[in-house]
């Protein structure tokens, strides 16, 4: 065992990953609803993911293979760190390969690798509650979960509709679950949201600070809100990636120079990189540029 | 003719206070009945209790829902209870900022109870409110603007508006003119004796103002002290005051 000494598998005790377990199980029976848990201290601050993490630590078995992306990327510092806190506290392998993982823990990103039965997603929630900035009132927010009434939401979107000619939200884009619940998807561009419909893995939402679980279970229906006449569509670049021409992926802007020089590539870094493993090139690839 | 809402033995005591006592009344559909009294007569209490806001603690409401006939409405679901307030009821608050959406555009404050109810095309939603806005007198070309920026007599407009969108077959009125400059008082009034009018709407309007229940209502309640005193057609009444309370009320010694 080369996990630190002192602390349990994972880094909770027992109890409170059954604590835990039994929340995500109420979660998965009722898809889209928050569940309130007891949530636990961690050694990461609040906005480090301690939601997601809690949720990873409490289904996380010895022979699982971790992944934790970012922003699409498996090394920036927050992602790194999680990895190495379960490397450390439960001994586990890690990957940054979207395939060979059996977990993967993210902040605002799905991966374009389509998710198999096999595989859990734990996301990482700063706002579980979809209608918090309509109506910040708790008691009434649980009211009109309780009773669908989502009128406040179409409200929202017609305002951004009257107001910018089309629904504003890009990011955190609010969803319908199973025909039944109103939820908020994490900060995830609305790029992903179709990936959330059907999907053949489990997906598993946390929020440390809010104290709420939540679920959507494999093959699920999930809809984006809109109107008939402006229906919900996702971001669209007019140029593949510059890197792996992948014309399907969702891209990040990255300025090259102080000449305002600039390319968009993959935000999803391991898909990028196995493709151009697979020889796939884009207009800024090494290759390319030597052959222009 | 079947009662509209058929109200029995409403009481409501706040701890030895009597909020209301034993107050009952048939209203039938496309009726107004002004309840008036002084303030601490009962009849914003009443008004509460007969829109369900406040439970009572003794006493019935019916209501006659289409195709159900005349249901007792605590024996409503709270969904369904909150279905019939947002299609077939609605509440004109006396301050328009407590029946407005004040951070939300004059058109999604009309088009908020058809969401609610379901209309998920944007174009039809909007060239609806744009209508009610023209309805009750306010420019369709402000339908994006905040109702901040309305005056108050506009605001209340469109608070109405917001109301009857979905065609309710009841408002309650909480002294819809309180407040407002008395000009602005004698259009609203004559807008809202117009759209009671086409639309053979039923409402009940708590007023401490006789002029306001003269104009608008056909049937009149003297409220005193929790109670009904006095009742009947508002032309009776007003011309011809039985009870010693509504004979003072009358002479305007009482009026504010
Ligand atoms: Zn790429």
């Amino acid at each position: 065992m080369n996990t630190i000494a002192g602390y349990n598998f994972a880094y909770l005790d027992e109890q409170t990953k059954r604590m835990i377990r039994r929340a995500l199980l109420k979660a998965v029976a009722i898809p889209g609803y928050q569940v309130p848990f007891g949530s636990r201290e961690m050694p990461l601050p609040y906005g480090w993911g301690t939601g997601g993490i809690q949720i990873t630590a409490s289904i996380l078995g010895r022979d699982d293979v971790l992944k934790v992306i970012d922003q699409g990327s498996d090394d920036t510092t927050n992602a790194v760190n999680i990895r190495r806190f379960f490397a450390r506290t439960a001994g586990i392998a890690t990957t940054e390969k979207t395939e060979d993982a059996t977990i993967i823990q993210t902040r605002h990103r799905i991966p374009e690798k389509p998710l198999s039965e096999q595989q859990i997603m734990v996301y990482q929630v700063p706002l579980p509650e979809p209608l918090a900035r309509l109506e910040p009132r708790e008691a009434v927010t649980r009211k009109l979960h309780a009773l669908a009434d989502y009128g406040l939401m179409h409200v929202k979107l017609y305002e951004d509709i009257a107001r910018y000619g089309h629904i504003a939200s890009t990011y955190d884009y609010p969803v319908l679950v199973n025909g039944r619940y109103l939820m908020a998807p994490s900060p995830i561009p609305k790029f992903d949201n179709p990936k959330l419909h059907m999907n053949p893995a489990l997906q598993l939402f946390g929020a440390g600070r809010e104290k709420r679980v939540y679920a959507i279970p494999p093959y699920t229906k999930v809809e984006s809100l809109d109107f008939e006449d402006h229906p919900f569509s996702v971001q669209r670049w007019e140029d593949p990636c510059a890197l792996c021409g992948a014309e399907d992926s969702f891209l990040d802007e990255v300025v090259l120079d102080d000449a305002g020089g600039r390319m968009f590539v993959c935000s999803d870094s391991d898909y990028c990189t196995t493709r151009q493993a697979a020889g796939h090139t884009g207009s800024q690839s090494p290759v390319a540029k030597e052959a222009a | 003719m079947n009662p509209l809402l058929r109200v029995n033995g409403l009481s409501k005591r706040y701890g030895e206070r009597i909020g209301c006592a034993d107050v009952g009344f048939d209203l039938y559909p496309g009726e107004v009945l002004a309840v008036v009294g002084e303030s601490g007569s009962g009849k914003s209490t009443l008004l509460q209790l007969l829109s369900t806001r406040l439970p009572a603690d003794a006493g019935s409401i019916h209501y006659q829902i289409t195709g159900r006939g005349l249901v007792d409405m605590a024996h409503l679901s709270e969904a369904e209870r909150r279905w019939l307030l947002r299609t077939d009821w609605g509440f004109v608050e006396q301050n328009p900022r407590d029946g407005l959406r004040m951070n939300v555009s004059a058109g999604a404050n009309v088009g908020e109870r058809l969401m609610a109810t379901g209309a998920r095309h944007y174009g039809q939603i909007r060239a609806t409110a744009s209508d009610w806005l023209a309805r009750v007198e306010l420019d369709p070309a402000r339908l994006d603007e905040l109702p901040a920026g309305f005056s108050g007599g506009m605001q209340q407009r469109l608070q109405i508006a917001r109301n009857l969108v979905t065609r309710p077959r009841l408002v309650f009125m909480d002294e819809p003119t309180a407040g407002l400059d008395v000009s602005v008082q004698a259009r609203l009034l004559d807008l809202m004796r117009e759209l009671v009018t086409d639309l053979g709407l039923a409402a009940v309007i708590v007023t401490h103002d006789l002029a306001v229940a003269r104009l608008l209502a056909h049937r009149l309640l003297v409220m005193r002290q929790g109670r009904v005193v006095e009742t009947g057609l508002t032309d009776q009444v007003l011309d011809d005051p039985q009870h010693p309370y509504t004979q003072l009320l009358v002479s305007s010694v009482l009026q504010v």
